[in-house]
């Protein structure tokens, strides 16, 4: 019988040799690796363009990656200690910082890419993208904030327009919120979502409309602990606790706010520009976009501004970084830019695309476009960090009864420390 | 003259007693608490076979039964090849664990030799890290190697398991000495004692660590998600994951997929369960 | 020199079985050692560096992950939460299991359909089955609270209460091993001989009695795997937890944080691995002890 043991070593020896064999023959040229995660359209149009280039550029192949976009952070940072992964990848903007602090990330070669054309054609919100005076990455699309709305619902409570201050939005909000016999929520006036986009729109447009910037201008302190602030957040939790417009995980799942509106049961939410093929394909009903309310008729308009941003990383050096640099010219060019606006529907993020009258008007998207000038990005330097902060901080006041300014207190210290440690680690580097 | 040694197992009283009222009493007990049990499964499969737009209705049962979700995971997507890879994957490391943990689980109960409850010891404390600490070794492990976007790599972490070999410990414990010590007399080699004596008599257990096995497998996603580069490589949890994106996830799409990653494996749960329960074994030992 | 032949005769026969005994271990202790062990110590190694996963530079910074560790009010919300969760779920999970495992072996008729039925939850992609119990937990829509109302009591909001969510999420993970403790047992009553409870029937045992006097000692093997794995799984608990809260893992105010929950946001959310590796050490000394602990009051040798 010892020639079953036998067996099971001859076993693993074989699945070693089969595994130690190289995957792919070597190709002459260069061979580019392109990460992004996993979107139909995105791959798909991704295909084409890398065919394009490939036409372009004889000698320079490009292979795309694909990976699951709630995984897709984890699956990079896990390929890097193994000195793996991709020569260009796509990464959420916000999550620049950690990867440029890191050293993953090199700077984008600035006689291919000037910093001032940069900042002279493209959305102002790019500037998130610059991190110790340098761009380490480029965007193909932009997206921003606007207010979704289901207009059989607002017929039905006899609302004729979307609101344009917040003041009317909880006006609207409270007659188009449907109650059951026991008073229990089954329509919300307002799909609220602090974990989706809510906490954006905290930070980036409802502080900044009461009078409180989030941050100083540098993005090193955080300067909402004001009583300014507090009355923002205080309006904010008031939907779930006084107004009674809005219920917290109304429908379940990461993206319930936007299942509840696709299904009919909230009559407005806060989205990104990213939602609205989802929206299109499964909302049977009439609806509409409008530019987020204001504190005032007329008064000071705010949005937040993100994007996912295509950057180089340490693995192309040499003859791999110039071929890197063009495919990234070529991802971030006028003709890409359009393509991707077609196929994916994400507005481009050059201003002279995004000015095009045609898209201004355009009803969906012309909220999001308009906003562009006035979009922030926040700078995050750890974003699942400084998100669950907020987070935090509109539970104490909605579960725990904490005072508004109390919560925003302690959260601002919290995410200054964050801030803090963040930057004191820069400066040892 | 070949003696045959009889071991009855599985011993209920009341199967032999035979008091019927009191069976019927527990099938009532189990069916009643059965519903409850099964209820959510029930509320995926409903989903499964609701339009996108009835999903989110509060009522169980769709109004429009539908097959366009599993049309649309078994045509639209990779799912035949993810299904195929799964299954690769889930059989081949289950026979490997069958074999090695049964085989450590014996050794370590049966035989006496010095070292043995470090070695007990070192295995079971494998089980208190948690993958996720683990991972980026074995990413640098199989990057070396050469291992990465290939089924041995997606395999190789789970080859072995302290869970089944604590399991199977804890079953070899039970099979009496004195059969292996007839067998040794017999001139049974000590493989042999392991393979024809103690093997059949915890084939229960060893039906149960491969069903958990298989599972384990079946559902894993951590490692698979990290090792896999390429779309012909994707297991089904990575499959399914990508149904899932920043605009939201498609629930309709994720609960066709999983019920038709669950109705096979409940199928082979149903087929192996009789080995579990059915603890007669009759072990022969000849001279 | 002797001829080969002559040498196994020289060996002791315990020492042949010994032999024996490192033959059948050899290729699996080298997995253990390279696949677990190897990876778990550099855990260890990281814990004491300061490392962003994504950096090259793993500056050693002694015990100061530790430190801020102990300075962390999550990691120790995590901890007690993880302790909360073992307390609630394991005794749930095996009393739970025991109970359907014996009442199982009692049924004769649609045995095979009762335990497909109690193993289903255990089957169920964790995705999906997250999904489905948000829905039941659901205070507008679900079905639990329709139950509540029925009985004329305000309806609780489960997920949405620090104090509840972690219970209502031990349920789930309850009712997701039930199937599997289920299994376990049956193998374990399976591999009880039946000449023990024949015996113990002549000599006028009852049916308490020959649980108390047979099925438990007997069991016993069964029992401290169920406690011990059961333990290693509760203390381990990650998957589930994020699923059920995944817009806010870990729940409203980390009411529902664990330890690997923390150990995944520091290390893969955040890259601060050191601060990741830290907390995996802290919880492996802990899962260690008290397993010792367990295996040691626990096992009793099996005396036929």
């Amino acid at each position: 019988m010892r020639r079953t043991v036998g067996i099971g070593w001859l076993v693993l020896a074989i699945g070693v040799a089969l595994g130690g064999t190289p995957a792919a023959p070597a190709q002459p040229g260069i061979t580019l690796t392109y990460w992004q995660y996993y979107f139909e359209s995105k791959v798909k149009t991704m295909d084409a363009l890398i065919k394009q280039f490939e036409t372009g550029h004889p000698g320079i192949r490009v292979v795309q990656e694909t990976f699951p976009y709630d995984s897709y952070n984890q699956k990079v940072a896990s390929a890097v200690p193994a000195g793996q992964g991709p020569d260009v990848v796509n990464l959420f903007y916000g999550w620049l910082p950690l990867y440029v602090g890191s050293g993953y990330l090199q700077p984008l070669p600035a006689d291919a890419f000037p910093p001032a054309q940069i900042e002279r054609e493209s959305v102002p919100m790019i500037k998130a993208a610059k991190f110790h005076g340098r761009y380490w990455a480029l965007p193909t699309a932009v997206r921003t904030l606007a207010l979704f709305h289901n207009k059989d619902l607002f017929r039905k409570a006899g609302i004729a327009r979307p609101p344009l201050t917040w003041d009317e939005f909880v006006a609207d909000a409270q007659r188009l919120t449907e109650r059951d016999a026991r008073g229990r929520i089954t329509v919300e006036g307002f799909g609220i979502a602090p974990s989706g986009q809510d906490h954006q729109l905290i930070r980036e447009v409802l502080f900044r409309q009461w009078g409180a910037a989030p941050y100083s201008s540098d993005g090193r302190k955080v300067t909402y602990d004001t009583a300014a602030a507090a009355e923002a957040l205080g309006w904010y939790t008031d939907l779930v606790t006084k107004q009674k417009v809005a219920v917290i995980d109304f429908f379940p799942g990461g993206n319930g706010y936007r299942d509840a509106f696709v299904a009919g049961k909230a009559a407005m939410i806060v989205d990104g520009s990213f939602a609205i093929g989802s929206i299109q394909n499964s909302a049977k009903f009439d609806w509409g976009v409008a530019p987020l309310p204001r504190r005032t008729a007329g008064g000071t308009p705010s949005n937040f501004g993100s994007f996912w941003v295509n950057g180089l990383t340490v693995k192309a050096k040499g003859a791999r970084r110039d071929a890197a640099a063009a495919f990234l010219k070529f991802l971030t060019s006028p003709d890409t830019e359009r393509l991707w606006l077609r196929q994916v529907g994400e507005i481009p993020a050059s201003k002279a695309l995004a000015a095009d009258p045609k898209l201004v008007q355009d009803p969906v998207y012309g909220p999001f476009i308009a906003s562009l000038p006035y979009a922030h990005a926040t700078f995050f330097v750890d974003e699942s960090a400084q998100r669950t902060v907020l987070l935090d901080a509109i539970n104490e006041v909605v579960l725990n009864h904490k005072d508004p300014k109390a919560a925003l207190d302690g959260a601002a210290a919290r995410e200054q420390k964050i801030l803090d440690d963040f930057w004191a680690k820069q400066a040892t580097r | 003259m070949a003696p045959r040694t009889a071991v009855p197992t599985g011993g209920a009283p009341a199967r032999a007693a035979g008091r019927p009222w009191r069976d019927a009493w527990a099938s009532l007990v189990l069916a009643a608490g059965g519903i409850p049990i099964v209820f959510p499964f029930l509320w995926m499969l409903a989903t499964a076979l609701k339009t996108p737009q009835e999903i989110f209705e509060p009522h169980f049962w769709p109004h429009t039964p539908t097959l366009a979700n599993v049309r649309e995971v078994l045509l639209a997507t990779q799912f035949p090849r993810w299904f195929g890879n799964s299954l690769g994957i889930a059989l081949g490391t289950t026979a490997s664990v069958a074999f090695f943990d049964s085989l450590v689980g014996y050794t370590l109960a049966k035989l006496r030799f010095p070292g043995r409850e470090v070695i007990f010891g070192i295995i079971l404390s494998t089980l208190m890290i948690p993958t996720e600490m683990l991972v980026i070794p074995w990413y640098v492990m199989s990057a070396r190697l050469g291992w990465i976007d290939t089924y041995w790599g997606i395999m190789f972490p789970g080859l072995m398991s302290a869970f089944g070999v604590f399991l199977m410990r804890q079953f070899m414990a039970g099979v009496p000495d004195e059969l292996l010590d007839a067998g040794r007399i017999d001139g049974v080699s000590e493989f042999g004692l392991f393979a024809r004596i103690a093997v059949p008599l915890v084939r229960p257990a060893l039906a149960a660590l491969c069903i958990f096995t298989f599972l384990g497998n079946w559902n894993a996603f951590l490692w698979p998600l990290i090792v896999i580069q390429t779309p012909a490589m994707r297991t089904l949890p990575v499959g399914i994951a990508l149904f899932s994106g920043e605009a939201g996830s498609s629930w309709h799409l994720i609960m066709a997929a999983s019920s038709l990653a669950v109705l096979p494996v409940l199928a082979v749960f149903v087929l192996l369960q009789r080995h579990i329960i059915e603890g007669i074994v009759l072990t022969g030992l000849r001279t | 020199m002797a001829p080969a032949r002559a040498r196994p005769a020289a060996l002791s026969l315990s020492a042949r079985r010994a032999l024996w005994a490192y033959t059948f271990l050899a290729l699996p202790m080298a997995f253990y050692v390279a696949v677990r062990l190897a990876p778990a110590a550099s855990a260890l190694v990281i814990s004491l560096h300061q490392w962003n996963i994504l950096s090259p530079e793993k500056p050693w910074v002694g015990l100061a992950n530790f430190r801020e560790l102990r300075a962390d009010p999550l990691f120790w919300k995590a901890a007690g939460n993880t302790l909360r969760y073992a307390a609630a779920g394991i005794p749930a999970q095996i009393g739970g299991g025991l109970g359907i495992a014996l009442l199982l072996q009692r049924v004769r008729r649609l045995r095979d359909l009762l335990r497909a039925l109690y193993f289903v939850p255990f089957v169920t992609p964790i995705v999906a089955a997250s999904w489905v119990w948000q829905w039941m937990y659901s205070p507008q829509f679900g079905p639990l609270t329709r139950i509540f109302d029925a009985l004329g009591l305000p309806a609780p909001a489960f997920l949405r209460t620090p104090g509840q969510a972690l219970y209502a999420i031990t349920a789930m993970v309850v009712w997701e091993f039930l199937g599997f403790q289920v299994v376990i047992f049956l193998a374990g009553l399976e591999a009880i001989p039946r000449v023990y409870y024949e015996a113990a029937a002549v000599d006028g045992a009852g049916g308490m009695g020959l649980f108390r006097h047979i099925t438990v000692p007997l069991l016993n093997p069964t029992l401290v795997f169920s406690v011990v794995y059961g333990t290693i799984v509760y203390l381990q608990l990650f998957t589930q937890v994020l699923n059920m809260t995944f817009g806010d893992p870990g729940g409203p105010l980390g009411s529902t944080e664990t330890v690997v929950l923390y150990v995944y946001q520091q290390g893969f959310q955040r890259f601060r691995m050191g601060q990741a590796a830290a907390a995996t050490v802290v919880l492996f000394g802990a899962i260690l002890a008290i397993t010792l602990v367990q295996l040691r009051s626990l096992s009793r040798p099996v005396e036929y």
